[in-house]
């Protein structure tokens, strides 16, 4: 049993009881800590949960005891409500009977007074149950930074006057948007991060599809948390293949499809056909099935690119951004030719969010080089390792570069 | 994503200060470093002794080592001092830089720090 699965459950106990969602947040962290220490020694208790929750409320108890004494030497005792009004009395808190309070938890952790940067720090503290250190190191900072964009989280929460309620029907599904794209960054930033040095950003990704999953269990319908979850596990399932033993990056076309993870996609394959054939249409869902079409390709030469053009056409109708653009330029490179591919970037050279993006310049360079303008693709493929500001691509953006060259 | 922000200096704009405006810059970048603590953002920062007390090294081919006094590249502004900060994108950064209070007087310089990450194309 992995102890962090308890960390939603016995926060919602706790905050349901109590209220205070910031401190009993602390009180979670530091039940957990108690785990970690007591359960390998003296052996895992009967009803672990219920133990995480008489421990945290316990501890709980005393944070709102030292909070109320801090607030009664600030205020001038006389008018202060007593402890008893503001610590409720009784020290036994139900399980909740098997209720799961893990999807209002999500909506408060993604809160949209919150930026997107506090949002995943809190979902990865208060429900994925890991500790500041942890996520201050897979997002490589310095822990006082993560400490602090945590408290400032909630403090945000808190002035928003936000309870631990489901949101309202009428923004439920904006609020489930802001969810699954914290998932979906979680997961991203763990797949970008090259293995080797970095082990772990990779646990990123395991955490959030693990996220995912518990999601989906609680939402099996919702043809976009199936979509997100098969999108994550088509992608993860190349991960094994993306880099070579030095950390450099391998793109797509190259890679060894044997390494892949033949498990994950084909659950990912099968989620998203059940979702597709079941439930309203979504961008994660039509990104999942971009990621199938490559995923059951046996050789990179027998991908199915007309699918892939034909799924890039719905996706800019549901989500148009200059990165989809861009994406389905690179699909009519393959599926038509490099004249069409190359036609299809003009607009985005005077869109101000891409003109100066490293991932247009080595689509060019990389079209250009289709086409046979080896001078035009040298200088793209060398313009776009200038912009990245990532290492691993700037140095593979170069080394195509120097291919050309000899 | 971190942010390097290069405050460049030189000798006559430091001593064209009054003391009065030395005061200030120097309580402006305590000021600054208190907030970007409080919020979380700071990773590093530090003020760069004058160049005149530099030594730039090379290691030949052979493994020689040569050393000699003084800063790598003679210009006529040198780098005075850095923040390393950590903000969601490159305007946030601006921001911050436009607060330093050299930037009154010299150039701030905002450049994106690289990171390991990266993705296959």
């Amino acid at each position: 049993m992995l102890l962090r699965e308890q960390a939603p459950q016995v926060l919602s106990a706790l905050v349901r009881h109590y209220g205070h969602f910031d401190l009993a947040e602390e009180a979670v962290q530091e039940a957990l800590l108690a785990a970690s220490q007591q359960w390998p020694g003296e052996g895992v208790p009967d009803n672990p949960r219920g133990w995480l929750i008489r421990v945290g409320s316990r501890r709980l108890t005393d944070l709102l005891r030292s909070e109320s004494a801090r607030r009664k030497r600030e205020e001038n005792a006389a008018t202060m409500a007593s402890p008893e009004e503001f610590v409720a009395p009784s020290p036994e808190i139900d399980d909740l009977g098997g209720r799961d309070d893990t999807l209002t938890l999500l909506f408060l952790c993604c809160h949209p007074s919150l930026s997107p940067a506090s949002q995943i720090a809190l979902t990865l503290r208060a429900v994925g149950g890991l500790t500041t250190a942890q996520i201050a190191a897979a997002f490589l900072v310095p822990e006082a930074t993560m400490a602090q964009r945590i408290s400032r989280a909630k403090r945000s929460i808190k002035q928003a006057g936000s309870t631990f309620e489901m949101p309202p029907e009428a923004e439920r599904d904006a609020r489930m948007g802001a969810v699954l794209h914290v998932l979906y960054l979680i997961f991203n930033e763990g797949y970008t991060a090259s293995s080797g040095d970095d082990l772990h950003s990779a646990e990123l990704t395991t955490e959030a599809i693990r996220l995912a999953r518990g999601v989906r269990r609680l939402l099996p319908d919702d043809g976009e948390v199936a979509g997100l979850l098969a999108l994550m596990l088509l992608t993860d399932a190349r991960r094994p293949a993306r880099t070579a033993p030095d950390g450099s990056l391998i793109p797509l076309a190259e890679q060894d499809r044997s390494k892949w993870n033949e498990a994950a996609i084909a659950e990912g394959e099968q989620l998203v056909s059940d979702a597709l054939a079941r439930t309203q249409l979504g961008p994660y869902q039509v990104q999942a099935a971009i990621a199938a079409v490559h995923g059951t390709a046996k050789r990179a030469e027998d991908t199915d690119w007309r699918q892939i053009v034909a799924l890039y056409q719905v996706l800019e109708q549901i989500s148009d951004n200059p990165m989809v653009r861009l994406n389905h330029a690179v699909a009519v490179g393959m599926a038509v030719g490099p004249k069409e591919g190359l036609a299809l970037l003009e607009p985005l050279d005077t869109d101000g969010r891409m003109k100066d993006h490293h991932r247009l310049e080595a689509v060019r360079a990389h079209l250009l080089e289709m086409s046979g303008d080896l001078d035009g693709a040298r200088a793209s493929y060398l313009l776009a390792a200038r912009r990245t500001t990532s290492m691993p691509e700037r140095d593979y953006l170069q080394k195509r570069a120097d291919q050309i060259s000899s | 994503m971190k942010y390097m922000l290069l405050i460049y200096s030189n000798p006559e704009s430091w001593a064209g200060l009054s003391a009065e405006q030395r005061e200030d810059l120097s309580r402006s970048h305590q000021e600054l470093t208190r907030e970007l603590t409080e919020q979380g953002l700071l990773v590093s920062a530090a003020g760069l002794a004058d160049p005149i007390t530099s030594r730039t090294i090379w290691v030949d081919a052979d493994n020689t080592r040569s050393t000699t006094d003084g800063p790598y590249a003679e210009a006529k502004e040198h780098l005075a001092g850095f923040y390393l900060v950590e903000c969601e994108n490159i305007d946030q950064a601006i921001e911050y830089a436009a607060r330093m209070p050299d930037a009154e007087y010299v150039a701030v310089e905002v450049r994106p720090v690289m990171d390991a990450s990266g993705l296959e194309m």
